[in-house]
């Protein structure tokens, strides 16, 4: 492992690898305790009509995956604040309805589109320093409104009337969560791909919480986690030359077995 | 004469196009301790979240404290029906409290030692500084809704609300907790919500009868008939005689 960082290919991995971690431990916290595991995973499927449409008109696929993601968020959350329609009616149609759209425009795309199992299962060896431009930035932006907003975001999640009769904009701060996890998303793209996404958001969060009813530890304890998680996977795909995405969900999996072991909780 | 605190004019609410509040008159005073009491799904939450302004009126006038309701928030105090948060949730007994001082710029800063001075003391009123770093669903049910008792109190509000307070608290808990509100009258106007009529009719000076049309005389006296209409069926009351008497004798 240590010899191989001499590669640049392997020095971007670990370091989206990271990347990814840092966003995996806060944000997985909130989806973790809000409940919000299948709209993130709406979330993240949709994005992959924005690959597909990246692909037919030719640019970077994290742009048009970035795009679908806020638009499939902020869709979720009007649907979900404006309309009587069941979140996770509305969730189902979209996550499959962006699915197929990724799949039609690939469809139209003329010629061979290499890659396309990269943003399904994730491919993090194949990181380049373009897109880790793109994942700084993603992660700084997360990383400075939840640092802002902490107190905001802590009141919608334990008990959103009482925050909104206290005076914090709960329903502007919902939507901003909601493109949060967006942002999320594309960032964990690359490591783990599109269907592995959710997984790499929750398995952390679940085993920290577990451990401890402190948020703040939470969020820390579940970025060292991931980051864990995600070196560990890296080096054993990369010694046993398999799938990097996969290697590091299974690494979590494993992960949240042993951790059931050790849980102060009875979860039954 | 009394200090009006809460005062709604014929207001109407309808959900569905379904009424839920049909031209309800009411009038609170400062240092009231009114019962609404009514069947499930009469509307009680719903009259309540009107006063806090979070349900506006299809029809109707309402004022607290002489103001529109989201103007008087700040002087209210709101305790939520008892299924209203995740138990499970990563919070200790100390940052639900401090809850109630958060606020649209309070959100930027960190908590002052005001703040948590205000917390501590509405811990202490409430017998439960002692539990302050323990996870809250780590509690027992009457113990939670201290806790909850406590968030309420901590901006010293003029105006509690409370609904539903007792629900899935054992009795000996709820007498406690009776006696806790009792005390607290003697500063704060009390409106506690209610589907149980005998534990609330023991502790409140005033009842109200609630199922969509309010029956309310601004006393502890319920007339049969009213009771009949709101459940919808007769009901047998059983008068316990002083002190206890809610029925007018007939």
């Amino acid at each position: 492992m240590i010899e191989s960082l001499q590669y640049e290919f392997m020095q971007n991995a670990l370091a989206a690898g990271l990347l990814a971690s840092i966003v995996c431990g806060i944000i997985g916290v909130y989806v973790v305790v809000n409940r919000m595991v299948f709209i993130s995973g709406g979330i993240a499927h949709t994005a992959f009509g924005g690959v597909g449409l990246s692909f037919f008109l030719g640019i970077s696929p994290m742009i048009g995956a970035l795009f679908f993601a806020i638009a499939s968020a902020l869709g979720i959350g009007m649907i979900s604040k404006k309309t009587k329609l069941p979140e996770d009616t509305a969730i189902g149609i979209l996550w499959a309805v962006g699915m197929a759209l990724g799949v039609i425009f690939i469809g139209l795309t003329p010629g061979y589109v290499p890659g396309i199992s990269t943003y399904l299962f994730g491919n993090i060896l194949i990181v380049s320093s373009g897109d880790l431009h793109l994942m700084l930035v993603l992660v700084t932006v997360i990383v400075s409104v939840i640092f802002l907003l902490y107190k905001g975001f802590f009141a919608l999640s334990f008990d959103e009337e009482f925050g909104g009769l206290r005076g914090i904009p709960t329903g502007y701060l919902y939507f901003l969560l909601l493109c949060l996890i967006a942002l999320s998303v594309i960032v964990m793209m690359q490591a783990v791909g599109i269907i592995l996404v959710i997984a790499l958001l929750t398995v952390p969060a679940a085993i920290t919480k577990q451990f401890t009813y402190n948020m703040k530890k939470m969020m820390i304890f579940s970025i060292l986690l991931s980051m864990v998680f995600t070196v560990c996977g890296l080096w054993i795909s990369y010694e046993l030359n398999i799938a990097s995405g996969a290697t590091i969900i299974l690494v979590a999996g494993v992960g949240f077995v042993i951790s059931l072991l050790f849980s102060k909780r009875s979860l039954y | 004469m009394k200090k009006e605190v809460v005062r709604l004019e014929n207001v109407w609410v309808h959900y569905n196009r379904v009424p839920i509040l049909e031209g309800i008159n009411l009038t609170i005073y400062q240092h009231d301790f009114l019962g609404i009491i009514g069947p499930n799904g009469g509307g009680k939450s719903t009259l309540l979240k009107v006063i806090l302004g979070l349900i506006k009126p299809d029809k109707g006038e309402i004022k607290v404290f002489g103001r529109p309701p989201e103007k008087s928030r700040e002087r209210i105090g709101y305790l939520s029906q008892y299924k209203a948060f995740d138990r499970e949730f990563p919070i200790s007994v100390w940052d639900v409290v401090l809850m109630a001082r958060m606020g649209l710029y309070e959100m930027f800063k960190r908590y002052s030692e005001k703040d948590k001075k205000l917390a501590e003391s509405a811990l202490k009123t409430v017998e439960m500084l002692n539990y302050k770093d323990r996870q809250i669903g780590t509690l027992s049910g009457g113990q939670q809704q201290r806790v909850l008792i406590a968030r309420a109190l901590v901006s010293n509000p003029e105006l509690l609300l409370l609904d539903e307070p007792t629900a899935g608290i054992d009795a000996a808990a709820q007498r406690e907790f009776y006696e806790l509100l009792k005390k607290l009258n003697e500063k704060t106007t009390i409106v506690l919500v209610s589907h149980d009529l005998t534990a609330v009719s023991v502790y409140v000076d005033k009842i109200a009868c609630l199922n969509r049309k309010l029956f309310y005389h601004n006393s502890k006296e319920i007339r049969p008939e009213d009771i009949e209409a709101t459940y919808q069926c007769p009901i047998e009351l059983i008068a316990h005689g002083v002190p206890h008497r809610v029925l007018k004798e007939h």
